[in-house]
């Protein structure tokens, strides 16, 4: 056990909850974004512990904290971390800083309830990749709705309400069934404790429906292929800050949900499944892509590379193999780390032109060295350029896959070179084109110039020195693969034709 | 016959005021006007009286009179929802000074049937006390102001309740010839499977069709949306939460004898699957605040038959736990509705415009209220559905928790209109402004963390309903 002064995981989940509430005693916007800067930096500062009593070489769960919460029915307050969620962990509380800086001018109204909600985003976010217990996940899960729902209805765009609205109602018809797969884990399993749910073997006709809600549920979140219609509606309309948090954190809980739920308690289902969902992640690599081409709103083009990137991720879940695992990780956070950049850019320059066509902001090289000189760095670094971060993380996706199979490596190269071909094209137009509308702006100014450095560095640190946060995730990853490939031999699918199963199952509900 | 009136103290309280509140309403026309402070202060201190005679057991009125765990969960939860609705009603804009004493009169009379209710555990006993809370709830529906609208609405609530009432002797009368008796101790030792009798079942669907018309179940609801809009928000508030009350703690001990897999379970089971799925399609078109609420608690009764067709302690208790948390929620709902409608009118949706500017305790005890009947954690509606998924699930039903999983998500939609409305939009000008005394404020504060504290700390109250649950079966 890590000998910490306090308990970290429950003070990161609930600083930012406590300090949101602290926000009514200020007056006046800016003591509250002067407040609210302050208080991620001390969240940030809280989380040093994490960095330096984490176990490199464990695969196990650490920083645990468990007590009762409602006794009768099992249910626990229980959080830890392991390799898988540490660095989505980190991601999280990293991005609140930055989402504070990029809405300094950008929020303009109702400014005190702004932050209150980002506050309480970032508690929820926290608490997603912490709790350990299925109830409490949930808790966290739905938790977080409200606020990004009033992120996007409140400070967003001129279709805010359609937006929010379609968020709202995707994510949570997705998450209706995720209750009563947990319900039914706990009445097959006997506890909500997600560790002790892992050594449990399910037979194959549970883990067949299991799986199935789990997924749509993660595969919304994700999204992936045929629900992905939620996500350029929310990404265009939120305001920035609130596309920085969709982009960088929440759709990393959809793969977190995955990994975290699908692989280990469902491991002969993920297995019988994992030939459509790697179809499925095809179909968003390739359709992702193919979308952001044809768009010319800047924000769009980012919105559908994420659900092309995201392909990538699912798929290397998919794969099952430790390459794979590997790059799906490490896009995960990677995503993270640039889209986020791309949507605080695309927030910059809105401020200036207030246009996100690309056509109103063409020929900005010549004016706005520095921040075309961020924006390369982020689009080259989105379509894994060598020696920035994705580059890692996609490699080991294709290492994966053409291990896979070389069909399935040979499908997903057209969606990489689609993604070098949108973020070109953007870039090229918004750096050389005749430049229209510019009138005057300034270039960067030392704020922005914070809030891009950040994640600037760590496009380089990652892509040239992936050494430890492979070290970070490496014996969890290890663990979860052994884990998924022992546990599904255990159950054998009970009569050969698991389509004819569910079949079955069904006629029997309604007989 | 003698017994300790300790037992039946909440009851004996009850009747007090109601003695009193009669005393003033044949008093001379002044007097008449105001039960002002009194009342409510009164009602506190039923309060106190109903939770301290939690734990109380016994069996008195010749047996027909059961005072257990569970009837003073029930009393306990009943006289807390009557100290809200009578707060609430003492602002009521539509109701006439000279009527005032009358109303609160009918409105403990109520209150006391349901009471009686929770403690019957003999046929005719239920019926009795049912129709003491109906009859008086007839003539508070009509009551408000000079309204058309509400006199209709007393009319629909009449009817409907006649027809579920005769329904509910034709089926005693079954059950009696079926089983020979009417205590309900006796009715547990007997075969409740269709096809050991057939006549008894019979009559017991008929009987709770009865029971099935105060909780709203399909297709008993249609009264529930009209008589909701009809009728003064404050009543309304009172309709909506404690005849649910009653219903359920009949339902509840009436559940003990059917095990899953009997007929009438299933008929059970279908009914709330149909309930549910029919009041939150029902509810996703409506514009009027109060009937979305009527159409939801159409749903909600169908999630609450989650509970009583498992068949376990378990099952009953989070049964009782739900009906709790209904009423914490759907109070805090109607308190907003009655503090935004300063003139007593009904509520559109787009009357709560810009609710979050004009006051924002109240914007937020909507959302508060509105989400937790949704089921969003952390508040009392998903621990609720929580319970009542986790004691259904393998008791023969899955389908049944899967469809309410499904409503879940249709429901979303109209429970977030409100809150959209209240925290999106903004205000046009003419509309009044909505009431923010610190009354109003205190009052949707204090509900809201109820419903809040109901849904992060629920232990304590459950274990008092498991209690109450377990003690039934054997």
């Amino acid at each position: 056990m890590q000998e910490v002064a306090y308990p970290v995981l429950t003070t990161l989940v609930f600083f930012p909850l406590l300090a949101a509430f602290g926000l009514f005693f200020f007056r006046g916007d800016s003591a509250v974004r002067i407040y609210t800067l302050i208080v991620s930096v001390i969240e940030l500062m809280l989380a040093l512990p994490l960095f330096t009593h984490f176990k490199l070489d464990s695969a196990e769960f650490q920083f645990v904290e468990r007590m009762d919460w409602v006794k009768h029915w099992g249910i626990e307050y229980y959080l830890g971390t392991d390799g898988i969620s540490f660095l989505m962990i980190i991601l999280t509380i990293a991005v609140l800083p930055l989402c504070v800086l990029c809405s300094w001018s950008y929020i303009k109204t109702r400014v005190k309830e702004f932050h209150f909600c980002l506050l309480f985003m970032t508690a929820a976010c926290v608490g997603v990749f912490t709790a350990l217990d299925l109830v409490l996940f949930y808790v966290f899960w739905e938790a977080m709705l409200v606020p990004m729902y009033l992120l996007i209805a409140v400070w967003g765009g001129p279709e805010k309400r359609y937006a929010s609205l379609k968020f709202f109602l995707y994510t949570l018809a997705g998450s209706a069934l995720l209750l009563v797969a947990i319900v039914a884990f706990r009445v097959v399993g006997g506890t909500f404790a997600i560790p002790e749910l892992m050594e449990h073997s399910f037979t194959f006709g549970f883990q067949f429906w299991a799986f199935l809600a789990l997924a749509l549920a993660f595969a919304i979140k994700v999204p992936m292929f045929p629900f992905h219609t939620w996500l350029p509606a929310a990404h265009v309309q939120a305001p920035t800050a609130g596309s920085v948090i969709l982009a960088s954190v929440l759709l990393k809980m959809g793969t977190y949900g995955f990994l975290r739920f699908n692989l280990p308690l469902t491991p002969a289902a993920t297995e019988y499944f994992a030939p459509f969902m790697i179809a499925l992640s095809i179909a968003s690599i390739i359709y992702g892509g193919a979308v952001a081409l044809g768009q010319n709103d800047i924000k769009k083009i980012i919105a559908y590379s994420s659900v092309s990137h995201m392909g990538f991720v699912t798929l290397g879940i998919f794969l099952l193999n430790f390459r794979g695992l590997e790059g799906a990780l490490f896009q995960m956070l990677n995503h993270g780390i640039v889209t986020g950049g791309l949507f605080m850019m695309i927030g910059a320059i809105y401020e200036r032109s207030h246009s996100r066509d690309i056509f109103d902001n063409l020929g900005l090289g010549k004016y706005m060295p520095a921040y075309m000189g961020f924006w390369g760095l982020f689009a080259l670094s989105s379509f894994g350029f060598p020696g920035t971060n994705s580059f890692v993380g996609e490699m080991l996706v294709f290492v994966g896959a053409f291990e896979y199979s070389p069909w399935v490596g040979a499908a997903i190269v057209p969606g990489a070179m689609i993604a070098a071909a949108y973020m070109l094209r953007v870039s090229l137009k918004l750096a050389w084109g005749r430049p229209t509308s510019w009138n005057g702006w300034k270039d960067l100014n030392l704020r922005e110039w914070t809030y891009l450095a950040i994640p600037a560095v760590f496009v380089f640190y990652i892509g040239l020195a992936p050494t430890l946060t492979f070290r970070v995730m490496d014996a969890s990853l290890e663990k979860l693969q052994n884990h998924v490939h022992t546990k599904a031999q255990l159950v054998s699918i009970e009569d050969g034709n698991p389509m004819e199963m569910a079949w079955d199952s069904i006629k029997n509900i309604v007989k | 016959m003698t017994f300790n009136p300790n037992l039946i103290l909440p009851e004996i309280y009850q009747f007090l005021v109601i003695a009193a509140l009669f005393i003033q309403s044949i008093g001379s026309a002044k007097m008449r006007e105001k039960v002002g402070l009194w009342l409510p202060i009164a009602c506190a201190l039923g309060v106190v009286v109903a939770v301290v005679s939690v734990g109380q057991q016994g069996l008195v009125f010749w047996k027909s009179y059961q005072v257990d765990h569970l009837s003073q969960f029930f009393k306990a939860a009943i006289a807390i929802g009557f100290f809200v609705t009578v707060l609430n009603a003492t602002r009521q804009p539509t109701l006439d000074k000279e009527k005032t004493t009358d109303y609160f009169l009918f409105l403990a009379l109520s209150a006391w049937g349901l009471m009686i209710l929770a403690s019957a555990v003999e046929l005719i006993t239920m019926y009795l006390a049912l129709e003491l809370s109906s009859y008086s709830l007839y003539a508070l529906v009509a009551v408000r102001a000079k309204s058309k609208d509400a006199a209709e609405a007393g009319i629909k609530y009449i009817l409907f309740g006649a027809v579920a009432t005769a329904l509910a002797l034709y089926g005693f009368s079954y059950i009696l010839a079926g089983m020979h008796t009417t205590y309900l101790a006796e009715l547990v030792k007997g075969d409740w499977s269709f096809a050991a009798s057939p006549m008894a079942v019979t009559g017991m669907a008929l009987f709770l069709a009865g029971m099935f018309y105060k909780l709203a179940l399909f297709p008993f609801h249609f009264w529930c949306p009209d008589v909701y809009e009809g009728a003064s928000n404050e009543t309304a508030a009172f309709i909506a939460t404690l005849p649910k009350l009653g219903a359920i703690v009949i339902l509840i001990r009436l559940a003990t004898m059917f095990k899953p897999g009997y007929d009438i379970t299933t008929m059970l089971a279908v009914l709330g699957a149909l309930s549910m799925t029919f009041g939150n399609l029902a509810a996703l078109v409506q514009t009027d605040v109060k009937r979305i609420l009527g159409y939801s608690s159409v749903a909600h009764a169908g999630y609450i038959m989650i509970g009583l067709v498992a068949g376990t302690a378990e099952g009953l208790a989070a049964a009782s736990f739900y009906a709790l948390a209904y009423v914490a929620m759907n109070l805090t709902c109607f308190w907003v509705v009655s503090r935004v409608a300063v003139d007593g009118r009904n509520l559109k949706l787009k009357d709560l415009d810009g609710l979050h500017k004009r006051a924002p305790v109240l914007a937020f005890s909507l959302a508060v209220g509105a989400f937790a009947l949704v089921g969003l954690p952390p508040m009392a509606g998903f621990m609720g559905k929580l319970f009542l998924f986790s004691a259904g699930w393998n008791h023969g039903y899955n389908w049944l928790i899967i469809i309410a999983g499904l409503n879940t998500a249709i429901s979303i939609y109209y429970y977030l209109g409100l809150v959209r409305h209240a925290y999106t939009k903004d205000a046009e000008d003419d509309v009044p402004l909505p009431d923010t005394s610190s009354f109003s404020l205190v009052g949707a504060g204090l509900l809201s963390v109820l419903v809040l504290a109901l849904g992060l700390m629920p232990a304590g109250v459950f274990d008092l309903a498991l209690n109450a649950g377990g003690s039934l079966l054997p």
